[in-house]
């Protein structure tokens, strides 16, 4: 469906990737602890290395949960759009294929939060 | 012999019918269509304007007449209030940050009532709704300035209340309600008033309302709650006419209950997503409680509402799908909106706290299922790592929803562990949602929403720093840079209620008037 308008109603996008001065953004969230309330946003230059965003960036977000520290990076599950996916520490955020505004998240199997409260 | 003598007044429904539809003309020189430009894009089919049932028969001098003696009530009241400092009798300070929400977030929408109100009258080419959408117009405007009036006071002795204006069109929480109604006022004038008219101030209105001014009247502010009995008047004509405008429409033409459902169902979705903030309000914000949001919910929504839409499926009406969401979002509610405040506690312009255990207990009783499984662990550790002096505050931006731009905390409908994604593709871009309904509303209108100014991303491209800012600077504080754009004093305005200047002045003020050392 279109929108109904009086005349011709094209407007361009107003979180197009070219203005966010060369980064792109990426939200990331941290399954079964809502204690953070929403997943975050970030905005990051595309040739970044994905670990640079586990090792320098994560901490920094994530810390603050007694689960955090506890995290084993290498049995972490993947999901990108809700999907089983496999990133490459290694390589950078564009050769992993990941876009502007694209979404991921993360599973610490073993890590349930607060009491196994989820949060 | 009998002499006729001309009546020298008229009748109530003379009189009615000559200041009201006797005032209406079509034009001659110029094409109605050219004159009323909005009245038929929408799709809306009007085949008889006299057809409008006046439910007021409200003239322009009666209106007047008693507004101004209602007005002179009201002030007289909120002034002896101010004058004995009123300020200092309510339940306890945290209070009034329900009422720096109420300012902040919903005042300013009152205002744009008032002008969403004049816009949609001026585009009706019939008389009857015309006049009655000019009169909801004034009461608007009306509204919108006794409750500055009536809460200017508090801004003489507590933090937060200085810049709601400013604020309104800036500060991240604030987009949820100005996108709101952002949205209904460049929607054309019969959405317009399916949105605002009915779906607002009649479905939801109790809602909003209800809990704010007896929530006032529960915790000993006078002022707030003089206000709301003095607008009630006005609400009860503004719910008429949102009924009658819903009822005119359908039985115009047969073409227009498609357009009609798709309204109602977005708007009351829309709307219900504004009230997450009524929902903590009830349950977190106000010392002394009125009722749950859930036990609100129920009474307002699933009982009257219920009896609503049973009235209105002569026409072909349905309920809403999305109260399905809601009844399952009721328990959880609450919970989630007071935990990203507490979150984002230093960004809020309003104070924080974890609840104390009586309180605590009293959430427990009202939502057995759900407060002691998923909310009391997280406010529980919260309230120990705060008593070891590290209370938590986020510090990191969130990911928001494009249609309703609240951040991501709403779970899955049914499972209240697992964050609620949902995602669409258009022209190549991607946008996410918080919910089936937000994307919905989306997918029916993209070309609208993909403006959606959306506070995280604006501060990402750096549209929310001070002017003259420069963000390549050394030491550059990205968030203190955006609480300046926003006006809110960092370690006034925001932060926990523990420690806050309101507190202490308020113990301070309120024993210098209960205690003589």
């Amino acid at each position: 469906m279109a929108v109904a308008a009086v005349k011709e109603y094209d407007f361009a996008p107003l979180d197009r990737h070219e203005n966010f001065h060369g980064n792109q953004l990426l939200f990331i969230g941290w399954e079964d602890h809502l204690m953070f309330c929403a997943p975050f946003a970030f905005p990051f230059p595309p040739d970044m290395p994905f670990r640079a965003v586990i090792e320098q960036v994560l901490p920094g977000a994530f810390g603050y949960h007694p689960d955090f520290a506890q995290i084993e990076w290498a049995k972490a599950e993947w999901f990108k759009s809700g999907h089983p996916w496999q990133p490459d520490f290694d390589k950078s955020l564009a050769d992993n294929g990941l876009g502007h505004k694209d979404v991921i998240r993360f599973r610490t199997p073993g890590l349930t939060g607060i009491k196994g409260s989820c949060s | 012999m009998d002499m006729k003598v001309a009546k020298k007044k008229l009748g109530l429904k003379e009189r009615y019918s000559h200041m009201t539809r006797g005032l209406g003309w079509d034009t001659s020189y110029q094409s109605m269509d050219d004159v009323y430009p909005y009245a038929k894009y929408e799709g809306i089919k009007i085949h008889d304007w006299d057809k409008w049932e006046d439910p007021f028969r409200l003239t322009m001098d009666a209106y007047w007449k008693y507004q101004a003696e209602k007005e002179k009530k009201l002030y007289a009241i909120i002034d002896a209030y101010n004058q004995n400092n009123g300020h200092l009798s309510v339940t306890d300070a945290r209070y009034l940050n329900t009422v720096k929400l109420f300012l902040t977030g919903v005042s300013p929408l009152e205002y744009m009532a008032h002008r969403g109100f004049a816009h949609a009258g001026r585009s009706f080419p019939g008389a009857g709704p015309r006049i009655a959408c000019l009169m909801q117009s004034l009461d608007e405007l009306r509204h919108a300035q006794t409750q500055v009036h009536a809460i200017s006071n508090y801004n003489k002795h507590y933090n937060g209340f200085h810049e709601f204006r400013h604020m309104h069109d800036r500060v991240w929480y604030l987009s949820v309600p100005k996108s709101f109604f952002d949205d209904a006022v460049t929607a054309g004038p019969f959405e317009f008033m399916v949105a605002i008219g009915f779906s607002f101030e009649y479905v939801l209105t109790n809602l909003l309302f209800v809990p704010f001014v007896s929530g006032a009247a529960y915790n000993g502010d006078m002022g707030t709650m003089t206000f709301g009995f003095s607008a009630q008047s006005d609400e009860a004509r503004h719910m008429t006419l949102g009924l009658e405008v819903i009822k005119f429409i359908l039985e115009q033409d047969p073409d227009n209950l498609p357009i009609v459902q798709r309204w109602i169902d977005k708007w009351t979705w829309r709307g219900y997503r504004v009230l997450a903030l009524v929902a903590m309000m009830q349950d977190y914000m106000l010392p002394k409680r009125t009722m749950s949001w859930k036990e609100a919910w129920e009474v307002y929504f699933e009982e009257n509402g219920g009896a609503l839409f049973k009235d209105l499926a002569r026409y072909g009406i349905k309920m809403p799908e999305c109260a399905k969401t809601i009844a399952l979002e009721k328990d959880h509610l609450s919970h989630q909106t007071w935990g990203t405040f507490y979150n984002y506690g230093a960004a809020a312009a309003f104070h924080t706290w974890v609840p104390d255990e009586d309180e605590m207990n009293w959430l427990s009783a009202k939502y057995p299922s759900s407060f002691d499984k998923y909310y009391r662990p997280r406010l529980e550790y919260w309230r120990e790592q705060a008593a070891q002096g590290n209370r938590f505050y986020n510090k990191t931006l969130p990911m928001l929803c494009t249609t309703c731009q609240i951040p991501m905390l709403f779970t899955e409908p049914g499972d209240p562990t697992k964050t609620c994604y949902r995602e669409t593709t258009f022209k190549g871009e991607k946008y996410h949602f918080c919910s089936d309904h937000c994307k919905k509303i989306f997918d029916d209108e993209p070309e609208k929403y993909v403006q959606s100014w959306l506070p995280v991303h604006q501060i990402y491209q750096g549209n929310c720093f001070p002017e003259g800012t420069d963000p390549t600077a050394e030491g550059f504080d990205p968030l203190a840079a955006v609480l300046q754009y926003y006006h809110l004093e960092f370690g006034r305005d925001n932060l926990d209620f523990e420690g806050s200047e309101d507190q202490k002045n308020f113990d301070a003020w309120r024993g210098m008037a209960t205690r003589n050392t």
